[in-house]
């Protein structure tokens, strides 16, 4: 006989504000097999764990049913409560009370009676409950770093530092992403280059760090602690071994007009090529796409000349094989293509160009060496118009959310012009300046009150030639939306930051859940915001949301914490929430008849073949049993199986009937 | 929604996924959308472990309606469970029709963890067609002749 008890939670008045929390428990105390039911303000905290403790041991209870916020908030703490009370913790299950029920309904008397059912289908899943036992797997102590930007860069080597291996990938010929090219930052306005380059350099020469460049996630197989990743190692067509990294190939390349990636399109490079002088590693690799021998079947000057001989060409791709225990995705985001923006320009007029490009202008690595100046004649703006919010908080463009970052660079960047052109006038059009953050504030007042850069608040309608000037024009609505109307030299859009190429097929590839924006989404956005839905996949940086350089560090150095607190148990303790084949006597065995069917439907090949045999050693039967290392609990093979004999732990045939049962007839 | 003494308050039960649907709703919740409180949710690993039987059973239990739904197609945390889904209520739909179930009653849908309000939405929708439709008491009908059957032999 079942002796169950009920713990209705008020979640302060979360959930008693719209359900009468104290009638909800006397309608369950009611119920066949119900032991003990009592309603509390808060079941999660100490006093209200307590409660449930105490219950358990002075009434003897086999089963416990909490109604409260959705199990995926406090299943866990609450399966605890209840193991250190002394009861399987699988005889505890989750009414979800407030998220399905009283932040849903509007306070009456079908919100309270939806709330009686929901318990009360939850009761009769516990009577058919099993007590389960945790199963154990060991872990591969070693972490996939997917992307080098700064947020992949500081994971690994946080990672690399607590003592464990990683394997960093880049799809880039070097690491460094987006904030290699940046000129300065905000709100110091230290140089990018020289706080960022020190840390390539030590990944590079880090012993516990494998860096694969040019290197792309082509599969996931497995689970946490167990991944199986297949690397694919993009053909350089230059020997890693053999090369000095000399720069004669580069320099003798016939190709030399293909726009520079690292200078936002403003320069060129060659068809062999390192993506800037400071890369990492510093050598180069041949661009397919351009390349004169492998688009056209000759040429080869890069070979003729290199004195190592290192070229090689018509090498394919390499598939890599790892296991890994944890991955860490730090794929960061990209910068919203112009196309959109027929009014301002962008494309049409050469001296309109975006905020990253003007970060290559202002660097002193880049194409004009930090000078400022036009991309269309190289003479130096004395004008200039930042618009921010180009395409972010404009539903129109479907973008409504803010990218964050671009208050603060749009501010950093009148800052350089001022200090660059110092004869020079500098306007801002903007929505809001949301300059939220440490020193921020300041320093947005310090590039008007101390700089002189001129903000309108407002947005610009058009951006359009005339004699050989930019007018730009829009309005001002802190002067009631009067007209404003500037000659400008030079445009620069804060376009919206946007999720990465290919970030959908990723997060497909990996099973990890997305946004409707394609950025990866967190498994909470407050409590768990570097982990995915997917245990043993951790997010990092701008691949999240648009992200500034101090957030996306400090997301990464906790994924890493993750990854390492992960790594610091000897065994993993896994649910067992999995798939079972059911035993029986002889002479059946079991009831499954052999057909196999829930094999072709396991996404995961955790099942196998088990002969059973006689005494004498012939096999009677062969019947599926499932590897519980390898089973995830989908539970699409028990959906397949045709003779009811392969079921899932935890939702059993048995305990969801006997929900569907309950549902309909209270 | 209002509940309005006179009107019929159909029963409907939602089976969806833990991964997508069921955290969707979560996530109506976290918003405050409001919906009716007809739909009551059962929580499945994923939508490919929805045994169909388990519709039927609904039915001859009472339901007016049902939802199925779990992650859109590519985006199953297990792969590929959705698809089983989407394969077996094809062929069930057509099982459905020719037994005689009106194929109405159900909706299959495909509602993800950023889908809060269209979580909402499919609800409201879903409990407006089935009240528009009507109580639903054939399949109850069969169910317990079938039961009766069977206990008198």
């Amino acid at each position: 006989m079942s002796k169950i008890g009920v713990f209705i939670c008020h979640c302060g008045e979360n959930i008693s504000a719209t359900v009468d929390c104290q009638r909800v428990a006397e309608e369950l105390s009611k119920v066949d097999g119900v032991a003990y039911s009592i309603d509390y303000k808060y079941m999660c905290s100490d006093p209200g764990q307590t409660l449930i403790k105490q219950a358990i041991k002075e009434h003897n209870l086999t089963g416990v049913v909490i109604g409260s916020c959705s199990p995926r908030m406090h299943e866990l703490t609450f399966r605890k409560t209840c193991a250190e009370a002394g009861l399987n913790p699988y005889m505890c299950e989750i009414a979800n009370l407030r998220e399905h029920c009283s932040w849903v309904h509007e306070k009456g008397e079908a919100t309270t009676e939806k709330a009686i059912s929901l318990v009360k289908m939850l009761v009769e899943k516990v009577k058919k409950d099993h007590p389960l036992t945790s199963i154990q797997v060991p872990i591969t102590k070693k972490a996939l770093v997917i992307g080098g930007g700064i947020a992949g860069i500081q994971a690994s080597l946080d990672i690399a530092n607590c003592g464990h291996q990683v394997i960093l990938i880049e799809k880039d010929p070097s690491i460094g992403g987006h904030m290699s090219q940046l000129s300065e930052t905000f709100p110091t306005l230290d140089c990018s280059q020289c706080i960022l380059t020190p840390r390539m350099v030590e990944v590079a020469q880090h012993p516990n760090i494998t860096l694969y460049t040019y290197a792309e996630l082509d599969s996931v197989d497995g689970s946490i602690g167990n991944f199986h990743v297949t690397i694919r190692l993009k053909a350089k067509s230059v020997d890693p071994k053999k090369c000095t990294g000399c720069g004669t190939c580069s320099s003798k390349c016939p190709q030399k007009k293909i726009p520079s990636e690292f200078n936002a399109g403003l320069g060129t490079r060659t068809a062999i090529y390192v993506p800037f002088p400071q890369a990492v590693p510093n050598k180069p690799v041949i661009d397919k796409e351009h390349c004169n021998y492998y688009q056209k079947g000759k040429c080869q000057l890069c070979k003729k000349v290199c004195p190592t001989d290192a070229i090689e060409f018509d090498k394919p791709d390499e598939l890599l094989k790892e296991d890994v225990g944890a991955i860490v995705v730090t794929t960061g985001f990209n910068v919203l293509k112009t196309d959109f923006f027929p009014e301002y320009g962008y494309g049409k007029y050469k001296d309109v160009i975006t905020g990253l490009q003007f970060e290559r202008l202002a660097s002193a690595s880049g194409p004009t060496l930090g000078e400022i100046r036009r991309p269309s004649d190289g003479q130096i703006p004395k004008k200039i118009v930042f618009v921010a919010c180009a395409g972010s908080r404009d539903p129109a463009k479907g973008i409504p959310y803010c990218s964050k970052i671009c208050c603060m660079y749009t501010a950093k960047h009148a800052m350089l012009y001022q200090h660059k052109v110092h004869d020079g006038e500098s306007y801002v059009f903007y929505m809001d300046v949301r300059a939220g953050g440490k020193n921020y504030e300041e320093f947005v007042r310090r590039a008007i009150e101390e700089d002189g850069v001129k903000y309108v608040r407002g947005r610009v309608a058009r951006v359009y030639e005339k004699d050989g000037k930019l007018i730009v024009k829009g309005a001002d609505t802190l002067l009631g939306g009067a007209p404003v109307e500037i000659e400008a030299d030079m445009v620069v859009l804060a376009t919206a930051g946007v999720s990465n190429n290919g970030a959908e097929q990723l997060a497909q590839k990996m099973h990890i859940s997305y946004d409707s924006y394609k950025f990866f989404a967190e498994a909470h956005p407050k409590l768990r915001p570097v982990e995915t839905n997917t245990a043993g996949i951790f997010l990092a940086g701008a691949c999240q949301a648009p992200k500034d350089i101090p957030d996306t560090v400090s997301g990464a150095s906790g994924a890493a914490v993750k990854v390492a607190g992960l790594f610091s148990q000897s065994m993993l303790v896994r649910e067992p929430l999995i798939a079972v084949v059911n035993r029986c006597a002889p002479p059946l065995f079991s009831t499954c008849v052999g057909c196999f069917m829930c094999e072709t439907a396991c996404p995961y090949h955790a099942i196998e073949h088990e002969e059973i045999k006689n005494r004498n050693g012939d096999v009677i039967k062969t019947v599926a049993k499932v590897n519980p290392g390898l089973c995830q609990g989908c539970g699409t093979c028990v959906a397949f199986c045709r003779s009811k004999s392969i079921d899932i732990q935890g939702y059993t045939n048995e305990e969801m009937y006997a929900e569907v049962v309950s549902l309909l007839n209270n | 929604m209002d509940n309005n003494e006179s009107e019929f308050e159909p029963k409907i039960v939602a089976f969806v996924c833990n991964w997508c649907t069921y955290a969707g709703a979560d996530l109506t919740g976290t918003s405050r959308i409001k919906y009716a409180t007809n739909v009551k949710i059962v929580r499945f690993p994923c939508t490919g472990r929805i045994d169909f039987m388990l519709l039927l059973k609904a039915f001859a239990n009472g339901a007016d309606g049902i939802i199925v739904s779990g992650c859109h197609p590519n985006d199953c945390h297990y792969t590929s469970g959705n698809f089983h889904a989407r394969r077996r209520w094809i062929a069930f739909r057509h099982l459905l029709e020719i037994i005689g179930v009106d194929v109405r009653r159900i909706r299959f849908s495909w509602v993800s963890a950023a889908e809060g309000a269209k979580w909402g939405d499919l609800v409201n929708e879903t409990v407006a067609n089935i009240r528009e439709l009507g109580p639903y008491t054939e399949y109850t009908k069969v169910a317990q002749y079938v039961e009766k059957e069977d206990n008198n032999e």
